[in-house]
């Protein structure tokens, strides 16, 4: 037991900080496969669902704000390189730009949140949710629209649509929203037309009316709700893997505050940066798989 | 046990008996609960495991008392429904899956790797606390009376019932990442933590199953993770993706659940297999034989434990052609399962048995892993499958691998090392008698349930009143399953009484090779006085019986013998 020349930071039961170091560091990783598994089965019952039913996708993703998602995607991405330079600060002792650099990661982290935010309760508000409160009133007439083959469908008409929909949907609410969803499962998939152009998604710039029109351009499949099930489960868990990584950077900064870290030891900034890449790089497949599904 | 007349001389100069120990070091609820030594974790593990299997176990014995009589005995068909099904889930998740490796691979594998400690102690005791709180929350799920789905949770039928779902599937989640933990601090300690002089090949075979057993532990149990997350989901949320009222798929529940579940099996068994390869050798006093062979199939199987889970779903509507690439998958399994044994029943061949009582259970593991093996054969050939399907032969068959392999490998690893947790012998008599007692108990209750599962009994069934000829086979399992019962409390007896009125255990009661025999007994907080230097784990000769010591003792540096090295 050689414990006299072991530095403060190195545990009794390693023999040198270089193989206390390499053990963190291969924790973290094996770590990283367990949070890349659990990922992996919600991929898997994307790419089941997906595959089974590509006609929910391809609707439901109309009520994603690509923009949004887009943005999101940028913010996280610099939020990654903030980290990694954090890290590399570390390495030096560059205790300032550590702080700095932390301090950056955590805004864009919150960045994230406050458009996540807006992003669901745009959902909220439209009904748009998962499983059995998916309450968005499907157009019946687009359904006869889809089957009669009717494919010029002007923006007047979807805009006629829109309202009477949200007419509809109010008289649904009112009436209890699951009956209105197992109303609209009643339409079989093979009903299911695209859009002469391709669902032109959301214009951000475009009035309201006209982007609610733009996503009933094609009748709603069965089990649309589906896809916010996927969406909000996987988005959801992505969320609160960001929350939980705040928290991690935010400890880090503390500890950095105090000068817990310099050249000999920054194992704790470093395997914070992994994970937090690790979260970023889920969200880089999460984007085009629920948001560019076309 | 040979005395060969002139004294025997030990080359290790550390005392055996020393005053501070690991058990003595320090006092107080505290100084246990809140503990970062991997042996003191190990022991409450096991204290705890051994709790959630005699709770398990009572549930067993409801279950068996109940089937004696074909019509109503004791419970109506709904408290039925939940007494199999805490059996299943506390013997799963509390007893199978962290038993070996949570329990026995934490007192052993640093000592056995010549390490201080696991690499991560704080993440061990975090599991270990896991655990606690997993075990506390599927007996709150008893006190609500109880789940009724079956141990698998299948969909729909878990997301309908009224029974406290969300908080046993909340055990089983919070379970999962104990488990996580524990292959994780496995594998680092595994990889980092070896002192120079112990290479991959010097490893013992334990050490090789515990590190492919966490293997599956790192990469299936998040997927199980999240299967209970969405079941969680499905339950308070509505979400829909295995609710088909809400054009979900409940088969992709299955899917998912067995593609840890399976696995999981594998988590229980190879680390059975590892304790038996330890033990085979040290009870026939030679050299394991095919080292490498049993250190690779525990690898192989490890990987084929990842690509068989669809023929838990031969029934479930499977495409044919997915049903006949599992069928082919599973046989493949039976390779190095098969490679295992006949290494093991090579190293036994003109080899000194010593009937001792890890010894008995040894044996019986090893004739019951046999019948195991090739009872899932027609469990892997569809048409057979068809008809045996939920019987009671798959009932039979998965006792044979989870309780009378996994179990009972568990029981002789705690007879083995016992002497060296507790520092006491335990009485060979009575021990001895409760593991034949115990073996042949469980061949009584789960042999005759082969005959009954191919007359057609089916499984989770209490009331067989029309069914008057299976009463018979009824009625043996059940004697069979007192006799286990009898066998297991006399077990218990013989180990507890050992801590007040046992021997003083010696550095070596059984003569094993491997390094956690060279330190005293019982070890001292940091493990080894000097970092021991790793020889041949099977080299069983530097170790002879000494009557002075009443154990063995070490007479030369073990070394690498050519004729076992490739």
């Amino acid at each position: 037991m050689s414990h006299h020349d072991h530095p403060s930071h190195v545990h009794h039961h390693f023999e040198n900080e270089v193989q206390q170091f390499d053990s963190d560091k291969m924790g973290m990783w094996l770590f990283l496969v367990t949070e890349i598994m659990i990922f992996a089965g919600l991929f898997c019952a994307y790419i089941i669902y997906r595959t089974h039913n590509p006609e929910i996708f391809h609707y439901g993703h109309q009520f994603l704000d690509k923009q949004l998602g887009a943005l999101n995607t940028l913010i996280l991405l610099t939020s990654s390189l903030t980290m990694a330079w954090g890290v590399r600060a570390a390495q030096l002792s560059q205790k300032k730009t550590l702080l700095t650099m932390l301090a950056l990661t955590m805004l864009c982290a919150f960045g994230f949140l406050i458009i996540k935010y807006f992003e669901y309760s745009a959902k909220i508000h439209h009904g748009t949710l998962y499983g059995d409160r998916y309450v968005w009133q499907t157009d019946e007439h687009g359904g006869e629209h889809g089957a009669s083959g009717d494919e010029a469908h002007s923006m007047a008409e979807a805009v006629a649509d829109a309202q009477a929909v949200s007419e509809d949907a109010m008289a649904a609410e009112a009436a209890g929203g699951t009956s209105t969803m197992n109303a609209s499962m009643a339409v079989p998939s093979s009903q299911f037309a695209l859009a002469p152009e391709g669902p032109s998604g959301f214009d951000l710039n475009a009035p309201e009316e006209q982007k609610e029109a733009a996503a009933h351009s094609f009748p709603q499949p069965a089990k649309a709700h589906l896809f916010f099930s996927i969406y909000f489960i996987m988005t959801g868990l992505h969320g609160i893997h960001v929350v939980i990584g705040i928290i991690c950077i935010f400890t880090i900064f503390v500890f950095s505050a105090r000068g817990a870290y310099n050249s000999t030891y920054y194992t704790p900034v470093d395997l914070v940066g992994l994970y937090w890449h690790l979260v970023d790089l889920i969200w880089i497949y999460l984007f085009p798989l629920l948001y560019l599904v076309d | 046990m040979s005395s060969t007349g002139q004294t025997v001389k030990s080359i290790l100069t550390s005392p055996v008996h020393p005053e501070v120990n690991y058990l003595n070091a320090t006092k107080g609820f505290a100084s246990w609960f809140f503990t970062l030594d991997h042996k003191r974790i190990g022991i409450m593990y096991m204290c705890s495991i051994l709790t959630a299997f005699f709770l398990g176990g009572v549930f067993a014995m409801l279950i068996r008392t109940e089937l004696f009589t074909p019509g109503q005995l004791m419970f109506t068909s709904d408290q039925y429904n939940r007494v199999f099904t805490l059996h299943g889930a506390i013997m799963v998740f509390l007893v199978l899956i962290p038993g070996i490796p949570a329990a026995l691979g934490n007192f052993v594998l640093p000592l056995m790797l010549g390490a201080k400690d696991v690499a991560f102690p704080r993440l061990n005791l975090l599991s270990y606390h896991l655990y606690v709180i997993g075990l506390v929350m599927a007996l709150l799920v008893l006190g609500l009376g109880g789940i009724d789905t079956g141990w698998t949770f299948y969909t729909p039928y878990s997301i309908q019932t009224q029974t406290p779902v969300v908080l046993i599937t909340s055990a089983a989640f919070i379970l999962g990442f104990s488990s996580i933990f524990t292959g994780l601090n496995f594998i680092v300690t595994i990889h980092k933590m070896r002192p120079p002089s112990m290479t991959w090949f010097k490893m013992p075979l334990l050490l090789w199953a515990l590190y492919s057993t966490a293997l599956i532990q790192i990469v299936a149990t998040p997927v199980l993770g999240i299967t209970l997350l969405l079941l969680i989901v499905e339950r308070v949320m509505h979400i829909g993706i295995f609710n088909p009222a809400l054009g979900g798929d409940p088969v992709l529940f299955q899917h998912f659940f067995w593609f840890y579940s399976h696995p999981a099996v594998y988590i229980m068994i190879l680390p059975a297999m590892g304790v038996i390869s330890e033990l085979v050798s040290t009870f026939s006093r030679k050299h394991i034989f095919g080292y490498r062979f049993i250190a690779y199939s525990s690898i192989a199987i490890a990987i084929f434990s990842f690509i068989v889970w669809g023929h838990h779903m031969f029934t479930s509507g499977q495409s044919n052609l997915m049903n006949m690439v599992f069928s082919a998958l599973t046989f493949s399994v039976s390779i190095p399962s098969a490679v295992k044994m006949f290494n093991w029943l090579t190293t036994m061949y003109k080899g000194s048995i010593n009937l001792a009582t890890p010894m008995i259970y040894t044996l019986s593991f090893m004739f019951i892993f046999a019948i195991a093996g090739l009872t899932g054969l027609p469990l892997a050939t569809l048409a057979t499958d068809i008809h045996l399907h939920d019987t009671y032969f798959v009932v039979a068959h998965f006792h044979y691998t989870m309780m009378g392999s996994t179990l009972f490998a568990f029981v002789a690893g705690i007879h083995y090392w016992w002497p060296k947790m507790t520092g006491r012998m335990y009485n060979q008599k009575v021990a001895r008698f409760a593991a034949w007692l115990v073996s042949i108990g469980f061949n009584v209750t789960f042999f005759s349930q082969f005959p009954l599962g191919s007359l057609g009994m089916p499984r989770r069934y209490h009331l067989y009143e029309a069914m008057p000829d299976w009463q018979i086979y009824h009625q043996i399992s059940t004697i069979g399953a007192y006799m286990q019962m009898i066998g297991f409390l006399l077990a218990a007896y013989a180990l507890i009484s050992s801590l007040s009125k046992g021997k003083l255990a010696p550095r070596n009661p059984w003569g094993g090779a491997t390094l956690e025999w060279e330190t005293s007994t019982p070890p001292i907080t940091f493990n080894f006085e000097d970092t021991p230097d790793a020889g041949d784990p099977y080299d069983v000769e530097s170790w002879q019986w000494s009557d002075e010591e009443g154990g063995y003792v070490k007479v030369r540096p073990s070394v690498v013998d050519e004729d076992h090295a490739e």
